[in-house]
């Protein structure tokens, strides 16, 4: 399974993702117990953020680190990487300082495509530009899993910016495999062309998204986008699309609520839903360790 | 140098289509009859191939000067030469730009020396290219425009591109649109649709391409100016151009190979050798350029040969230029997606690429009797597989590279010289 790189969920089979949420869950025992496994001896993870972050990043070290690896970082500003060539030449340096596992985020769509060509290290896509954020992904289906067990049928509903998130995206690519229903919803001009025909129900209100939902997510408003003018204003957008208490009860009685993080409380969820019984927003984030211990060890083994 | 080109199948570009033999003399077609033998000329044996008139490419971009990184006048017109092209009309986006006579007399003067097909530069519409003021348009023409254009920067304002269609009206110029709404655009770097939205890449949306069609019709019918269409690619820029000449506006269109033949599914694996602008569209669209180009509504296939260097490709789709070298695969890509497969026929081919082309810019082709010998000799059949490597032009950038085409150019004869064979290097002397 898997090849030499994790680009995006859209090339993963179901097999393949349901095989990378078991071991993951196998990690999460690791990481709920003694925390430190020599699984990764002698192999290096170097993370490579071309955009800010500071969770992803930070998840994949401490997921390499669980696992005892080398690990090692660049940070390097969109503005000062301008040419791509560069960026090619970035890559194949830090291959022959001997990484074995390169984790990029670019904020242009296709770049780890791109660098995955350039190098033998194996690339995992830490998000790049508007197409996807696999590891995300993988961590929120592994937290739907763990709450709901089956995917079959399940109805999932990701609320916000849909045209700008990477989260949204890999989480469409994954849910539909694994037989979900899911609907999207948020402002006209923040919805993608042509959505509907990657098998989603596209809504333009949260209500009628999280009627009868398992599964609620919400999505971050970058709040540059109302700047640019894309959406009139933060309280429209909160009236009409804001995920709060009250819209949570039109939901299953059993839902559970999601967010990528980080959140701008009371813009898309509101603090009351953020911190309800319901949240599993703080699960969600030991799972990403969890789920990024798994693609290092499948992929430093398929290295071996 | 004297040529006898035997046996070959002469589609003549005004109606005729015959086996017969030509004889060249000097430049000039001499005869064109059964059985010509002449003693002291070179004889080429055409049988089973076409002859043809050469074509004619009314959208090159040979990048001098000031990108002769990506392209010069010497190889591309070498690289037309291999597609047999005998004429190319090359666009103003140089640095600088062909907005004063200065550059115009620089092109002409390089083409004439190092070119080996003919060059016909076109003129920018305002100073710059920058959308702000007019050209010296007369002088332009003076120096030898065949037309003006804003290719690659669009004008914004319906009032400056009013003023370009009044002022160049005068002289009658062709004025030649790149159609793109800038703020319908914006970032967009592919079709706008759902691969666009699978790939997390942004949409170019056909209206940038229409809003901005319907503005300049509007305007040459008001202006009354003779308005050429670049590079059209949806459906509905097709719809807009027939009703105009249905009301008779001046307006011819052009469309390009990878128009006709490549949709947005070839972006799938983010390759930045499909990026072009207009953006590859989809079926839909493909269906109703070719629709169009057999209605008559778009009159000239046009190459849209835009060239990059290697490592301008090399980088993450958002940031690749936009462009595809075509001069080389155009006539094998025609032959093989529309006459091999009986869409169109050979003699069409020939109104797309050399007559038509010629007639827009109001210069002179085709096969007779007392006519420059601007002729190229394919042969149609033969298959091979497009290798960018071999490509005489500087830029490899081609969504057909490893593709299996028929169709290949045997000679290109430019005003009576051999300016190219197949398999042969090619050095220009004039005999």
């Amino acid at each position: 399974m898997l090849k030499k790189d994790l680009l995006g969920i859209k090339d993963l089979t179901r097999e393949e993702i349901l095989e990378i949420l078991d071991l993951a869950f196998e990690m999460k025992k690791l990481l709920n117990g003694e925390k430190y496994s020599q699984a990764l001896r002698g192999k290096t993870v170097v993370t490579i953020f071309f955009e800010p972050s500071t969770r992803t990043r930070l998840s994949f070290e401490m997921a390499a680190k669980y696992l005892g690896a080398h690990y090692g970082n660049i940070e390097v500003a969109t503005s000062s990487v301008v040419k791509g060539e560069s960026l090619i030449d970035t890559i194949r340096t830090v291959e022959r300082m001997k990484a074995d596992v390169i984790v990029t985020r670019h904020n242009m769509s296709g770049t780890p495509h791109l660098l995955a060509k350039y190098t033998n290290a194996s690339i995992i896509n830490g998000g790049d530009g508007i197409n996807e954020h696999p590891t995300q992904a993988l961590l929120d289906m592994m937290t739907i899993k763990e709450k709901k067990g089956d995917f079959k049928g399940l109805k999932v509903a990701i609320i916000g910016d849909i045209m700008h998130s990477r989260v949204a995206r890999s989480n469409i690519w994954g849910l539909k495999k694994l037989g979900a229903e899911v609907k999207v919803a948020g402002p006209s001009t923040l919805m993608p062309p042509q959505i509907e025909k990657m098998g989603v129900k596209v809504c333009y209100n949260a209500e009628e998204a999280i009627k009868d939902a398992d599964v609620v997510m919400g999505l971050r408003i970058q709040l540059e986008r109302q700047k640019s003018g894309l959406f009139p204003s933060i309280e429209e957008y909160r009236e009409y699309f804001g995920i709060n208490e009250e819209r949570m009860r039109l939901a299953k009685p059993d839902a559970i609520l999601m967010h990528p993080g980080p959140i701008n409380r009371n813009v898309e969820v509101t603090s009351g839903a953020a911190n309800a019984s319901y949240s599993v927003i703080e699960e969600q984030v030991t799972n990403g360790v969890a789920v990024r211990m798994a693609l290092l060890k499948i992929l430093c083994e398929r290295r071996n | 140098m004297r040529i006898v080109i035997k046996n070959g199948i002469v589609i003549d570009g005004f109606g005729g289509e015959e086996k017969a033999d030509i004889f060249i003399n000097y430049g000039i077609i001499k005869g064109i009859d059964k059985n010509i033998d002449v003693s002291d000329a070179i004889v080429i044996d055409a049988e089973g191939k076409y002859v043809l008139p050469g074509f004619v490419d009314m959208h090159t971009h040979l990048r001098q000067p000031g990108f002769e990184e990506k392209e010069t006048i010497k190889t591309g017109t070498e690289s037309a030469a291999a597609g047999g092209f005998t004429t190319v009309a090359c666009m103003p986006n140089t640095n600088p730009p062909i907005d004063s006579e200065v550059v115009v007399e620089y092109v002409k003067a390089v083409a004439q020396r190092e070119g080996v097909v003919k060059v016909l530069p076109i003129g920018a519409m305002t100073k710059g290219m920058k959308g702000e003021e007019i050209t010296e348009m007369a002088k332009l023409k003076k120096a030898g425009v065949v037309a003006l254009s804003d290719d690659g920067f669009p004008i914004m304002s319906a009032g400056i591109m009013k003023r370009v269609m009044t002022y160049g009206k005068m002289y009658d110029l062709l004025m030649i649109t790149h159609c793109e709404d800038k703020t319908l655009s914006g970032e967009g770097v592919m079709n706008s649709g759902i691969i666009a939205t699978m790939l997390g890449l942004k949409g170019i949306p056909r209206e940038a391409e229409e809003v901005m069609l319907a503005r300049n019709i509007i305007l040459a019918k008001a202006t009354g100016a003779k308005l050429h269409i670049a590079h059209v690619s949806t459906k509905g820029s097709v719809e807009l151009i027939r009703r105009a000449k249905e009301e008779g506006v001046s307006i011819t269109a052009e469309v390009t190979p990878h128009h006709l033949t490549l949709t947005d599914e070839a972006v799938y694996n983010y390759d930045t050798n499909t990026k072009v602008f207009p953006p590859l569209r989809t079926r839909e669209d493909v269906e109703a350029l070719i629709e169009g180009l057999k209605d008559g509504t778009i009159d000239a296939i046009a190459t849209d040969h835009a060239p990059h260097t290697k490592d301008d490709k090399k980088v993450p789709y958002d940031m690749a230029p936009f462009g595809i070298s075509g001069l080389e695969t155009a006539f094998s890509v025609i032959n093989t997606f529309l006459v091999q497969t009986g869409i169109i026929t050979m003699k069409a081919l020939v109104n797309y690429m050399s007559m038509n082309p010629a007639r827009i810019l109001g210069i002179s082709n085709g096969i007779r009797v007392g006519a420059t010998a601007d002729i190229v000799i394919v042969n149609p059949h033969e298959e091979y597989t497009v290798d960018k490597e071999k490509f005489k032009s500087k830029g490899k950038n081609t969504p057909y590279h490893g593709m299996k085409l028929k169709g290949v150019v045997e000679y290109t004869i430019v005003e009576g010289q051999i300016r190219y064979q197949k398999n042969k290097k090619f050095e220009k002397v004039e005999i």
